[in-house]
């Protein structure tokens, strides 16, 4: 595929979404299988526009099902292949997703997160975190996913997707929000050419000259053999936990501890500011990479600081996880809202301030 | 052990190279044996082996890949058109085909069978009607029978519960996207020879890029149907046939003038 074409790295204007299928396209990705959901369809509308002229393959499926499936058939062939939807398209891909995972095939699922359950809003909503990190469809599996805050990075992170797709056999998954792929921001693209696809020894990409057939499945009738699969995949389930990432925000002196993620975050960073403003020192963490959880890096803080509070846009998901790290070291509080609607920085100091009144903290 | 054929001896028949040495599965007298065999040979004849790529989903066909000398992906339920969609659109050149039975083909993969054959996908999609689930032990497909019984109708298939028999095939040569459509069965061996001509055919076709071609094959299910081997044959041709009558339902212009012309 020509991947050069519109590939200078000038800063520009870009909407998430259309940043994000860019940097696809610059990550040399051979097909694109996608239906159009809000807030979504921009990414699908991008690639029917571009492939054609960029020597990509672009298919509007009949529907999710048939998306996720074309990917299984792709990524089995030995290519890059990405597909992405919103919420309730995402849900229809789990039984799809499930059978990559155990067929380890290397793909890019993304997921412009919207407000649910049900139909839903068409707002930006954090509310599928366990359905992101947790597998999602049936059986023990995980997929890698990444949380971009910024339109730069749902440009970056579809590189850093496909390079852990593809050094682990695992499908990678960026959770992002509707506000995430609707708002534009300054980005740079990231250079075209600069992820060599390596041949695999595995796809079932015709005979060809390989004496052995190659098979893609997910199916062991022997329940030993199974097992066997589930163990395989538990070990690189372990092994991948070093690829945790995440950022940190004056989170050495502070106090009080933010954890939040995507646009949670942007939030919360107006937050630190505003408590330093005040001298209450705030700090943030900032997961990158949801799965892996920086588990270590919180349970490091949990004894550092006088409380937690998680801030996501849902009932409370990513408060789970983190205070399984924390294992009671501090105590863990939650704001967040729901259905499409996002905390203020306002809102969220509000609650400091509380969490501040009702434990007494005594301030450093 | 390898058994040497003698210098004087001339070998007229035997199993494909394209054919794993692993005990088929199927139970005795099931025609996706004879299916999956007559496909190999055809790949065999072809001499497209290297560049074949096969798609088995759920059901019955599912364990094809362990009989099939070829690359093969393993598919959800009733995804299989989609899986050999993704497959053929990222490598063009190379020959794929699903190979579906009637619950997965036309019940829960109905959306993916019919949009891929509107696409005009340049794949083969072999279709084995046997009017009931095989693999889950016997159940109403959409193609079992009005009066059928099967484990789910134990009083025999009710148009007005469940509606008819679905006749996909027919529907399917409706689409400009379909290229040549054919119903073929496998109860005597002249059928069988006509059917792995029309696979033969499917296979050069798919080399020109002609769109889907899509072959129904009318078989049994011995087991399934509670019948001998023999008994099931029998049954195709006086219940099946009726409602699902062998021919061809679509065939390429061109030589549907050739064939007015010369009926033979």
């Amino acid at each position: 595929m020509n991947q050069n074409n519109n590939s200078n790295n000038e800063p520009r204007l870009m909407k998430g979404n259309e940043a994000l299928a860019e940097a696809a396209i610059r990550a040399g990705i051979h097909a694109y299988f996608g239906y159009p959901i809000t807030p979504q369809s921009e990414i699908l509308e991008y690639f029917t526009r571009e492939m054609p002229k960029r020597g990509g393959v672009v298919v509007q499926a009949e529907s999710e099902l048939a998306a996720i499936n074309m990917v299984y058939g792709a990524a089995g062939a030995g290519t890059r292949i990405m597909t992405s939807s919103s919420s309730p398209g995402i849900s229809l891909m789990q039984e799809g997703l499930s059978y990559i995972a155990s067929a380890e095939l290397p793909c890019l699922v993304v997921n412009i997160n919207r407000g649910g359950p049900g139909l839903g809003t068409i707002q930006p909503s954090q509310s599928d975190y366990w359905q992101a990190v947790k597998g999602g469809g049936h059986g023990d599996y995980h997929l890698i996913v990444l949380a971009p805050a910024s339109v730069q990075e749902m440009a970056d992170f579809v590189f850093d997707a496909f390079r852990l797709a593809e050094k682990y056999r695992n499908p990678a998954f960026i959770l992002a929000d509707g506000a995430l792929g609707q708002m534009m921001e300054k980005v740079v693209l990231p250079e075209a050419g600069s992820l060599p696809y390596h041949e695999v020894n595995w796809a079932t990409s015709g005979m060809g000259k390989r004496k052995e057939r190659n098979i893609i499945t997910s199916l062991y009738m022997q329940p030993e053999e199974m097992e066997q699969v589930n163990l395989h995949l538990q070990k690189k389930y372990k092994a991948m936990q070093k690829e945790v990432r995440f950022e940190s925000i004056l989170t050495e002196d502070a106090d009080i501890l933010l954890v939040a993620y995507g646009l949670g975050a942007r939030i919360c960073q107006k937050v630190v500011e505003l408590g330093r403003e005040k001298d209450i020192k705030i700090g943030l963490l900032r997961p990158i990479t949801l799965y892996p959880f920086p588990k270590d890096e919180i349970a490091r803080l949990a004894i550092r600081v006088q409380s937690i509070l998680v801030v996501e846009m849902n009932a409370g998901q990513m408060v789970e996880d983190v205070s399984l790290a924390v294992n009671g070291r501090c105590p863990v509080n939650l704001t967040g809202r729901m259905g499409g609607m996002i905390s203020s920085p306002e809102e969220v100091f509000q609650k400091v301030e509380t969490i501040i009144e009702k434990q007494t903290l005594t301030l450093k | 052990m390898e058994n040497k054929i003698p210098e004087e001896f001339e070998v007229v028949y035997c199993k494909p190279s394209t054919l794993t040495d692993m005990p088929m599965h199927y139970c005795p007298g099931c025609g996706h044996g004879i299916v999956n065999k007559i496909l190999m040979e055809v790949v065999e004849e072809l001499n497209i082996q290297d560049k074949t790529i096969g798609v088995a989903p759920v059901g019955c066909s599912v364990f094809a890949y362990n009989y099939m000398n070829i690359d093969m992906q393993e598919a959800a339920h009733g995804r299989a058109s989609a899986v050999a969609t993704g497959i053929k659109r990222v490598l063009p050149d190379r020959y794929v085909f699903s190979y579906q039975g009637d619950g997965d083909l036309a019940a829960i993969g109905t959306s993916e069978t019919i949009h891929t054959v509107n696409r005009g996908e340049n794949i083969l999609m072999i279709f084995i009607n046997n009017a009931i689930y095989g693999m889950t032990g016997g159940q109403m497909a959409p193609t079992t029978l009005i009066g059928q019984v099967t484990s789910t109708s134990p009083y025999g298939r009710e148009a007005a519960a469940i509606g008819n028999p679905l006749k996909i095939t027919d529907m399917l040569a409706q689409l400009p996207g379909a290229y040549y459509v054919s119903r073929h069965s496998i109860h005597t061996s002249n059928a069988i020879r006509k059917l792995k001509k029309a696979i033969t055919k499917s296979f050069e076709y798919q080399k020109e890029k002609k769109g889907t071609c899509f072959i129904e094959v009318v078989s049994n299910c011995p087991s399934g149907w509670k019948m001998t081997p023999l008994e099931s044959m029998k049954w195709i041709e006086e219940h099946m046939f009726p409602i699902y009558p062998l021919g061809d339902l679509k065939i390429p212009k061109e030589e549907s003038k050739v064939t007015k012309e010369n009926p033979n």
